[in-house]
């Protein structure tokens, strides 16, 4: 009975939390766009009994999903998304190896000051560390004033409203969770499997790239995938630094639910966009019960 | 040709020697693992070194290896100062005390790591991995992971990949702790043959002093970072240097006393109202000086009639070890000090010819005792 109380507990979380939210938008985008409140028919009217429920089923439909395969626009968006979420994660990876590298190395007395200092930009709203990077990156804002001071250009560039300050702003702000990951594995690495490597003739160098980036592996296909999953729909980092150029699923979304008012069709790319996170989703799982069963 | 079988290159001046300390010292901030050391170690020797817990010695082979520098002094490898040749530049290899095994490699990989870095063919690489696996017995396991395997097994892989480069040196951290005593002894006589074959110089460090008596050439008795005594096993065994080393190795009685030169031997006087122990010995003590002798058990016979011979100590037995092919009387003197004697069962009678609470009286000759300095 204990038992059954403590596995029920994570079970009731996940319906509460995932399994209704996404039955009710599920149900919203097998529903018709219709000018009311809320804006779909049809509606579930308990009060009619079994007819009024036999009613309902019969006018869902796949309509809406039929729909976003007619216009290119959303499956634009969604490959679009998908490249940005991959060069960003590539980019985010990029950056964060070398910062969990030095700090897995750095001296142990200091480690814990900086991990505090990866956490620490949480500490502030992530909206305002976006709105922040539109002063750095603007046309007079202050990367272009420092690199006009310097001399390196004679007139600014354009960062701003483009798909550069869209990665800056992803890699920015998921920087730590690639670097968390990462750093928890290499940590945790034992320093005599240098020493062996060595010892049996590798240089500095190979013996990285055959024992610490091997060994490395979950911590960096954890990061990624930590990075990729949240990228994919993100919104806010594309619609506030992005330009007419960057296309994500995230502002399609947006435009549909709160522009257009078209709750159905908006519902229907949510839908879809959860079905292609499943994949990485199911796949981050698998890593990380590998990751557990070799260690174990 | 018979002069020659007798491997002893440290007694021959001429010969260099393939390692060399000079003044070794090793600091971790203020503490001292390794003080002053110097050593010559020669080709072909099989070395071991063998001292407490936390002694220095791994951090030694350590600075073999290439993973520290001396604080202080020069390491001479093959007549060369080995200080700015990395690790991976140094003709030696190291098996680990923590095997340091690839856990991302499988036994056979982790066998063939070092020979690929050599850039040896694939078919050269697979017969000697081949032929390893076949020394340490683990055919049967090349394909698992570190993880899927016991920690003899590891032990293994990890002597048999530090074997696999043939190197000139090999340094070996108790290399054979996890196996047990049937497998410890064959791989003891394995390594050994490894050795007069390919004529590899060996360290190795061990806890086990019968396993060092067994395979060294000469073993090095370590004491807080210092060393005690560098012999032969029979040396080290029959004339310990100090009280240290003799109680160190194998089995011993120390008796206490006051020393006086009396004509060819020794007199110690070890306890009142008793005649003096009698014992020969080169040192050369001032009258009245403190001094110890050091006897073996085995060299302490056991009597029920007073012998006519020197030092005869009355005493009672009061506890008996019965080891099958011996026995080991702890035997109560005068004083209360207790002196190991030995003897063996030749006679094949469940009857004891000595029991508990016997009177006895044990002896042992002027030669069979060491005078040790305090
Ligand atoms: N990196 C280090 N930093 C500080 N102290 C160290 C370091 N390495 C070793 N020591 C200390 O130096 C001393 C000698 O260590 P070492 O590992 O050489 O001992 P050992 O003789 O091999 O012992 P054991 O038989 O237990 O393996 C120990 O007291 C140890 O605590
Ligand atoms: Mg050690």
């Amino acid at each position: 009975m204990r038992r059954f109380a403590l596995i029920i507990v994570p079970y009731l979380w996940l319906v509460a939390l995932f399994l209704v939210p996404f039955i009710i938008v599920l149900k919203i985008s097998l529903s018709d766009y219709a000018v009311s409140i809320p804006p779909y028919t049809p509606l579930l009217d308990f009060s009619a009994g079994w007819e009024g429920l036999k009613r309902f089923f019969s006018q869902l439909d796949f309509d809406n999903f039929l729909f976003l395969t007619t216009d290119d626009l959303y499956w634009k968006a969604y490959l679009s998304s998908l490249k940005i979420a991959v060069v960003a994660t590539f980019l985010t990876l990029l950056v964060g190896f070398p910062i969990a590298y030095g700090m897995a190395k750095a001296e142990e007395s200091w480690r814990p000051m900086l991990l505090m200092l990866v956490i620490l930009p949480f500490w502030t709203s992530f909206l305002i560390r976006v709105y922040s990077w539109m002063g750095i990156l603007s046309q007079d804002g202050y990367l272009n004033q420092l690199l006009l001071a310097v001399g390196l250009i004679s007139e600014p560039l354009r960062i701003l409203n483009t798909n550069t300050a869209v990665y800056i702003g992803i890699v920015y702000t998921y920087l730590p969770f690639m670097v968390l990951p990462i750093y928890a594995t290499l940590e945790k690495l034992d320093g005599s499997l240098l020493e062996a490597a060595e010892d049996l003739g590798c240089s500095r160098t190979s013996a990285f790239w055959l024992v610490t980036i091997p060994l490395s592996i979950p911590g960096i296909v954890a990061g990624c995938f930590l990075v990729f999953i949240p990228t994919i729909g993100e919104f806010v980092i594309p619609s506030l630094l992005g330009g007419s150029e960057t296309l994500m699923i995230g502002k399609v979304l947006w435009d549909e639910f709160f522009s257009n008012r078209d709750w159905p069709l908006a519902s229907a790319v949510a839908v879809i966009l959860l079905l292609i996170l499943v994949i990485p989703i199911v796949l981050f799982q698998r890593n990380e019960q590998k990751q557990r069963e070799a260690e174990g | 040709m018979s002069a020659q079988t007798v491997f002893a290159p440290w007694t021959d001046p001429n010969e260099k020697p393939l390692i060399r300390f000079q003044g070794v010292t090793k600091r971790f901030g203020d503490f001292t693992a390794v003080d002053s050391i110097d050593l010559d170690i020669y080709a072909r020797e099989f070395f071991a070194l063998l001292g407490p817990s936390g002694c220095g010695k791994t951090t030694l082979m350590r600075m073999l290896a290439g993973f520290e520098t001396p604080t202080e002094g020069t390491i001479w490898l093959d007549g060369q100062d080995v200080a700015p040749i990395p690790p991976n530049k140094r003709s030696t290899n190291m098996m680990f005390q923590s095997y340091a095994l690839f856990p991302h490699l499988s036994v056979r990989e982790n066998i063939a790591f070092g020979l690929k870095r050599e850039g040896k063919s694939k078919d050269e690489i697979h017969a000697r991995v081949e032929e390893m696996l076949r020394l340490v017995q683990l055919q049967k396991f090349a394909a698992r992971k570190p993880h899927q395997i016991s920690g003899g097994q590891r032990q293994r892989v990890a002597l048999a990949r530090s074997l696999a480069k043939a190197p000139k040196l090999l340094l070996l951290d108790e290399p054979l702790g996890a196996l047990d005593k049937k497998l410890r002894e064959e791989t003891q006589f394995e390594l050994m043959d490894i050795q007069e074959k390919t004529g590899t110089t060996f360290v190795i460090v061990t806890h086990d002093q019968e396993e060092a008596m067994t395979v060294a050439s000469r073993v090095a008795v370590m004491d807080a970072g210092q060393l005690k005594q560098v012999a032969t096993p029979p040396q080290i065994y029959e004339n310990p240097n100090s009280v240290y080393v003799a109680d160190f190795i194998g089995e011993v009685t120390i008796l206490e006393g006051t020393a006086r030169k009396d004509g060819e031997v020794y007199a110690l006087d070890w306890a009142e109202g008793q005649p003096p122990i009698l014992i020969r010995s080169a040192l050369d003590l001032p009258d009245g000086s403190r001094g110890y002798v050091a006897v073996r058990p085995e060299k302490v016979e056991i009597h029920h009639e007073k012998p006519e011979d020197d030092n005869v100590l009355r005493g009672k037995i009061i506890d008996i070890g019965y080891l099958g092919n011996l026995s080991t009387y702890h035997v109560e003197l005068a004083n209360g000090q207790i002196i190991r004697a030995q003897n063996f069962n030749t006679e094949r009678s469940t009857r004891q010819t000595f029991t508990w609470e016997d009177e006895v009286w044990v002896n042992f000759t002027t030669a069979c005792g060491v005078l040790l300095e305090s």
